[in-house]
């Protein structure tokens, strides 16, 4: 691989703090090397307004190996930014070319606020867990691991829906801004298990209602979450969140 | 006099006989008793969500946005557990045992007892909370091996396994904040503990969104905010992984133990440029079927695949013929510094060496050919047959490594280096996982306790999530059962106002100094001398030279550090500063500690303690002890000693010839 530098244009949204209205603001990135990260990138912009007595723009992020869910921008259009199934910390500059100008901005949707700049409040996002996004077990109930036969295929289709890293990508890839991809994969990770099942009713009714009481729109089976998620989410899941919701609806005695 | 609890009695019935006879607070007391955790790691969340089911009142507080981003979220490879689901000659003495053999004799047995013990429950309650384990077509649980053992003992969940199990106890922690039993501070940092009468009693945290101090008070402190490696600059830790909070607790008279012990992993994704802000790590299981290598010509400019066999050095095969590429952690990492300190590495840095599977891909075409009873394969066909092989077991890792390097490994020989990962050295604990404060606790890799000098694959992950559900609950008990005549201590005790002040001091200073340096400046700058100097390889002089420069580095920072924007307002570089500040006085610790100890055990290679063919060679008679460092004022430490004694255990020389 033939490494590159290149000089960018970066049209960056900047916001003090909520309730500041924001704007854009246009920035040149100079020297940047095809072999760092869009983050990494980022680091050598806010070196260069540091030094020069600036602020330096906030953004999300931690791991930096694509797993924490943390990092969050939305990158010429698309959460986080061109490569498929990527999140924006495993986004590499190679991704560019020299001259090329890139738009930057935050997720945009109503129930994530804007904190500063490109970094956002996604809390409504543990709220929606707390509905009801785990299993009643205290420490200490548990039985013998074993004593729970799990069919594989449930159990694969169960861990492919539990790797949603809660970035928030589907919500700011949605028109709608739903964030029924999140809701779905969290609700079928634990009705594929048989241990998820005693609660599985009130689980999806609660987590769909506490999703509409945060703001969330709701889903018009675009697919744009499906596109966009880093961690390619099934759609299917939203799907069985609906059976599951219909079939709460039906079998609720409340 | 450093008293580590350690129950009497025989080893496999001490953690049984503490639970018999520990103190108990009935429930009607847990609502009125208050507890602080800090940091929502395995440790930290299952710890919150234990202890709020039991009826405390917790409030948990991490820096990120939500408690689920936290580090453990990134471990790759497995949990061990003594189930002996695989019939395989396990059992909790086997676990206990390679664990500290594999700490080389540097942690405290009664520790690591109660660990595997209590490590076959932890499976149960994940897998009972609806941790998607790996299984098998039967429905029961999958394990596989790995290092340092001989048994199957790894429960796994691809390589996501520390995800699900954080996204397992957040999910536990946040059901305990919808009952109202924890209350979450997301985006909050700890800036000091307080104390009241010698006991922690309470935290100063700031809120990170909007710049604000607030007071905390607790009847009790626990400190779970993960390891410290980030002192190193480039790790494989998170960019916010830090030692704040453990060195508050240091900084208030809670020991610190081993600092020197790191664990550096031998195959990661090498520094591309100054550019570089994180290490990645590649799974230790590549080492099963890739061959290491260099040329064998130094400054060798050509490509990989024009280095012509006879002109490649295996080094490990060559030196380690036994074991060949699958020596230890740390032995393949100072190997691999070794070539490449001699001029023999590989790429552009010269600091990476090969890691190829070529030699496999066409052994498992090979074997393909055979199984599919085919005749007259071209070489190609063989080739390809054996990439799809090695594609179904690795694909995944080939393919983050082709994302961060934009080479494709199937073709060229992957290029790996060591790259800091753990750091097995933390607050010194007792049995009850209490500090030398009084109230002040540390679960996780925020303490010192189980892995000695060196960590084993997979038992980092048992570790964090031992403390936090199995351990914490009773041992914290036994404390509050003789605070249940406090009454919540209010937060304008003069203890708290000057804690926050002190606090805003610091802050304060940080914006007053207006240099010309970012913090970032400083932070490359220390990792530098830490990893050149208290890294892979350690001595006397280098280490003195060290703890000079980290002096001078640091009053370099309090004179010259650029704080930009605020203190009232969502600030990361003012973040960051306080972090590296504190990581300037861990550092010049470490090195003090490596100094002290004149010894090479696991992690730790004094380069004046060989072997003729230059192995690590441990010195029990001298150093088989627990280094507890006091703070003393800046730059100023007190060693206390803990032996270790081996009851069961009996010390050994590695050799992997």
């Amino acid at each position: 691989m033939e490494h590159y530098n290149m000089n960018l244009t970066l049209k960056v949204w900047r916001q003090k703090n909520k309730n500041d209205q924001g704007r854009f603001e246009t920035l040149q990135a100079k020297n940047i090397s095809s072999e760092m990260s869009f983050l990494e990138m980022f680091d050598v912009v806010n070196e260069e307004l540091i030094n020069e007595g600036k602020d330096p723009i906030a953004f999300d992020h931690d791991c930096r190996e694509g797993i924490c869910g943390m990092c969050s921008m939305h990158i010429n259009g698309r959460a986080h930014g061109p490569w498929d199934g990527t999140t924006t910390c495993q986004l590499h500059m190679r991704a560019f070319k020299d001259g090329d100008t890139i738009t930057v901005e935050p997720w945009r949707a109503g129930a994530f606020p804007v904190v500063k700049d490109l970094t956002v409040d996604r809390s409504a996002f543990d709220r929606i867990i707390e509905a009801g996004g785990y299993i009643s077990v205290n420490t200490g109930n548990a039985q013998d691991a074993n004593c729970i036969p799990v069919d594989k295929a449930k159990a694969d289709l169960a861990f492919a829906a539990a790797a949603c890293i809660g970035c928030g990508a589907c919500v700011a890839a949605c028109k709608n801004s739903s964030a029924m991809l999140f809701v779905s994969a969290k609700v079928s990770q634990l009705a594929l298990l048989p241990q998820g099942h005693p609660e599985k009713h009130s689980r999806a009714l609660n987590m769909v209602a506490q999703m509409d009481k945060e703001g969330f729109g709701s889903c018009t089976n675009t697919g744009a979450c499906e596109a966009e998620c880093p961690k390619e989410i099934s759609l299917t899941n939203i799907a069985r969140l609906n059976r599951e919701f219909i079939g709460a609806g039906f079998s609720s005695e409340k | 006099m450093l008293d580590s609890k350690i129950p009497k009695g025989p080893l496999n019935s001490k953690w049984e006989d503490y639970k018999g006879h520990c103190k108990l607070v009935n429930p009607a007391n847990k609502r009125s008793l208050e507890i602080i955790v800090v940091g929502t790691g395995l440790a930290g969340a299952s710890a919150a969500a234990s202890l709020g089911e039991l009826g405390y009142k917790v409030k948990a507080f991490c820096f990120q946005d939500s408690p689920r981003r936290a580090h453990s979220i990134a471990a790759q490879g497995g949990i061990n557990a003594a189930k002996n689901y695989q019939n395989d000659g396990d059992s909790v003495f086997r676990l206990f045992y390679d664990t500290v053999k594999g700490g080389d004799y540097r942690a405290r047995e009664a520790n690591v007892h109660r660990l595997a013990e209590v490590s076959g429950n932890i499976i149960d309650q994940c897998v009972a909370q609806g941790v998607p384990f790996a299984r098998e077509y039967g429905g029961l649980l999958s394990n596989r091996s790995f290092g340092g053992t001989q048994v199957q003992r790894t429960f796994y969940a691809a390589g996501q396994t520390g995800q699900q199990l954080l996204l397992g106890a957040y999910s536990a922690l946040e059901r305990q904040v919808a009952l109202g039993n924890v209350k979450m501070y997301n985006r909050h940092e700890m800036l000091d503990i307080v104390k009241i009468d010698g006991k922690a009693r309470g935290i100063i945290a700031r809120n990170l969104i909007n710049g604000e101090l607030e007071r905390h008070f607790g009847h009790a402190v626990l400190i779970c905010s993960g390891g410290y490696g980030n002192v190193f600059f480039l790790s494989t830790n998170a960019m916010g992984s830090n030692v704040t909070a453990a060195w508050k607790a240091t900084r208030n008279g809670a020991y610190f133990a081993n600092p020197c012990f790191t664990q550096i992993h031998p195959t990661c994704i090498p520094v591309s440029g100054d550019h570089q802000s994180k290490l990645t790590l590649m799974s230790e299981s590549l080492r099963n079927d890739g061959r290491i290598w260099v040329p064998k010509k130094q400054n060798d400019t050509r490509k990989a695949s024009d280095i012509p066999e006879e002109e490649r050095d295996y080094y490990l095969e060559r030196r380690y013929p036994a074991f060949g590429n699958l020596v230890p952690r740390d032995v393949a990492s100072r190997a691999a510094k070794e070539r490449c300190d001699a001029g023999y590495g590989v790429g552009s840095s010269k600091q990476a060496v090969y890691l190829d599977f070529a030699a496999a891909i066409e052994r498992y075409g090979n074997i393909e050919v055979g199984k599919r009873q085919m005749n007259n394969v071209s070489k190609e066909e063989i080739i390809k047959l054996g990439k799809e092989v090695v594609a179904e077991k690795y694909g995944n890792l080939f393919d983050m490594y082709a994302k961060i390097t934009g080479e494709n490994p199937y073709e060229t020989p992957m290029r790996i280096y060591p790259a800091v990962h753990y750091t097995m050295g933390g607050l010194w604990v007792d049995y009850e996982l209490g500090t030398t404060v009084p109230g002040l606790y540390s679960l996780g890799e925020a303490n010192f306790s189980d892995h000695g000098a060196n960590r084993l694959g997979a038992s980092a992950l048992m570790q964090g999530l031992a403390d936090g559900y199995f351990v914490i609950p009773y041992t914290v008990g036994n404390y509050l059962a003789d605070e249940i005549r406090t009454k919540a201590i209010p937060t304008d005790h003069p203890a708290f106002v000057e804690a926050e002040k002190k606090v805003r001091d610091t802050i304060n200073k940080f914006f007053a100094i207006k240099g010309t340096k970012s913090v970032d400046f400083f932070h490359k700058k220390l990792g530098k001398i830490m990893w050149d100097k208290c890294g892979m390889a350690r001595n006397e002089q280098g280490l003195k030279e060290a703890i000079q420069e980290i002096k001078a580095l640091r009053a370099e920072f309090w004179s010259n550090v650029r704080v930009p924007g605020e203190a009232n307002e969502f600030n990361p570089e003012l973040e960051k500063a306080g972090r590296v500040a504190d990581f300037l006085e861990l550092g010049e610790l470490m090195c003090l500690d490596a100094l002290n100890r004149r010894e090479s055990c696991g992690g730790h290679f004094r380069e004046e303690s060989q072997t003729e063919d230059g192995e690590a060679k441990r010195d029990d008679e001298n150093f088989s002890y627990v280094a507890a460092w006091e703070y003393k004022g800046e730059g100023q430490y007190e060693l206390h000693k803990e032996p270790l004694v081996f009851e069961e255990c009996k010390p050994t020389q590695r050799s992997y010839k």
